[in-house]
């Protein structure tokens, strides 16, 4: 019984994250068509298996370049890296006699939001809890990709233009709250996004593919900003992911 | 051209791995301050980074894109909503592109 009303407020919790996952979805069979070249099929089963944003972003370009499979892996693998810290807190969540197969479960669907509601449950994690919410989040996400690669073509250059952009709109939300609240983060948004910008318009670095580019930049910031700015509490980033 | 399927289901298999190593294999917090705190900040940076300055190309004219990041950082800093901040961003470059472009 308690497993029951777990999983329903799951599914509460999940509606308005299945919302915004659909619009935001959409923009992304817009890019899975327009630079993957990738059809509704695969466009939805891409999501369906992935549920991630950055990360099917990022494979959709490399897919889109027709680069070798370990190369789109790479990307894949560093823009959802983020994920392994959230299940790493997550495992601490959940309670340690949790069985495996509940685990295996919970993990096909730790994103950013989900991830943020799950770690906002009172005590320890129910993983219906997660089940319920991932009942409507999923088909939101898988079926907004659909729907996306399908009215891509159907509607007008500028409306699709403007939702284009509503991918990297979600990206800001995700990054400029916890800049608010942590100056170090702050600083480190303006300086990724600067290097980000010299990297791209420098002629010394024309020949780096856009991925590799991300890839460098990541590692190298994220782990000078490690050594020099050492984060001391956890508690800290699961306070700030509340606010997505 | 490789096979569309098997860069899917190779892109499924990595992000897969990603989210289910820590929650079946780790269930004791990491103690390494330095690989925790690369952790923790490695997703601000690589989404920085791929939001800038690859926003500016993402819509028909630079200038509608960066109105959508000024929009979408502004709105982002007060309301911290997911789904205004990636609409209203749709409808900033919506309305310059229309209207005045």
């Amino acid at each position: 019984m308690q497993n029951k009303i777990w999983y329903r407020q799951g599914l509460r919790d999940g509606i308005p994250i299945a919302l915004g996952y659909f619009a935001v979805a959409f923009a992304l069979g817009i890019a899975a068509k327009s630079t993957a070249k990738l059809n509704v099929i695969q466009a939805t089963l891409a999501s369906f298996l992935l549920n991630a944003s950055a990360g099917e972003h990022a494979g959709f370009t490399q897919i889109g370049e027709d680069a070798p499979y370990f190369i789109a892996a790479l990307f894949v693998l560093v823009a959802n890296a983020r994920y392994l810290l959230m299940s790493c807190a997550l495992s601490q969540k959940l309670a340690p006699e949790t069985p495996l197969i509940h685990r295996m479960l919970v993990a096909f669907d730790v994103t950013d939001e989900i991830f943020a509601i799950s770690v906002a449950v009172k005590g320890k994690l129910n993983p219906f809890y997660n089940y319920g919410a991932m009942t409507v989040a999923i088909p939101g996400w898988a079926g907004g990709t659909a729907l996306g690669v399908l009215m891509g073509d159907i509607l007008p250059d500028n409306v699709v233009s403007a939702l284009g952009v509503g991918l990297y709109g979600m990206f800001i939300a995700i990054i400029i709250p916890p800049a608010r609240k942590n100056r170090i983060i702050a600083g480190l948004v303006i300086i990724s996004m600067a290097a980000s910008f010299i990297f791209t318009k420098l002629e010394i670095f024309s020949g780096i593919d856009s991925g590799i580019k991300i890839i460098i930049l990541t590692v190298v910031i994220s782990l000078v900003a490690a050594i020099l700015f050492p984060v001391k509490e956890l508690k800290e980033e699961k306070e700030e992911t509340h606010a997505q | 051209m490789h096979n569309k399927y098997i860069y899917i289901l190779i892109m499924a298999a990595v992000t897969y791995l990603i989210r289910v190593l820590p929650l079946t294999l780790i269930r004791k917090e990491i103690k390494n301050v330095t690989i925790r705190s690369f952790l923790y900040y490695l997703p601000y940076v690589t989404l920085s980074v791929m939001t800038f300055p690859a926003i500016l190309d993402a819509t028909g004219s630079q200038w509608s894109g960066l109105a959508a990041l000024v929009v979408g950082i502004i709105l982002a800093w007060f309301t911290a909503s997911l789904f205004k901040v990636a609409v209203c961003s749709c409808l900033v470059v919506f309305i310059i592109e229309f209207f005045i472009l």
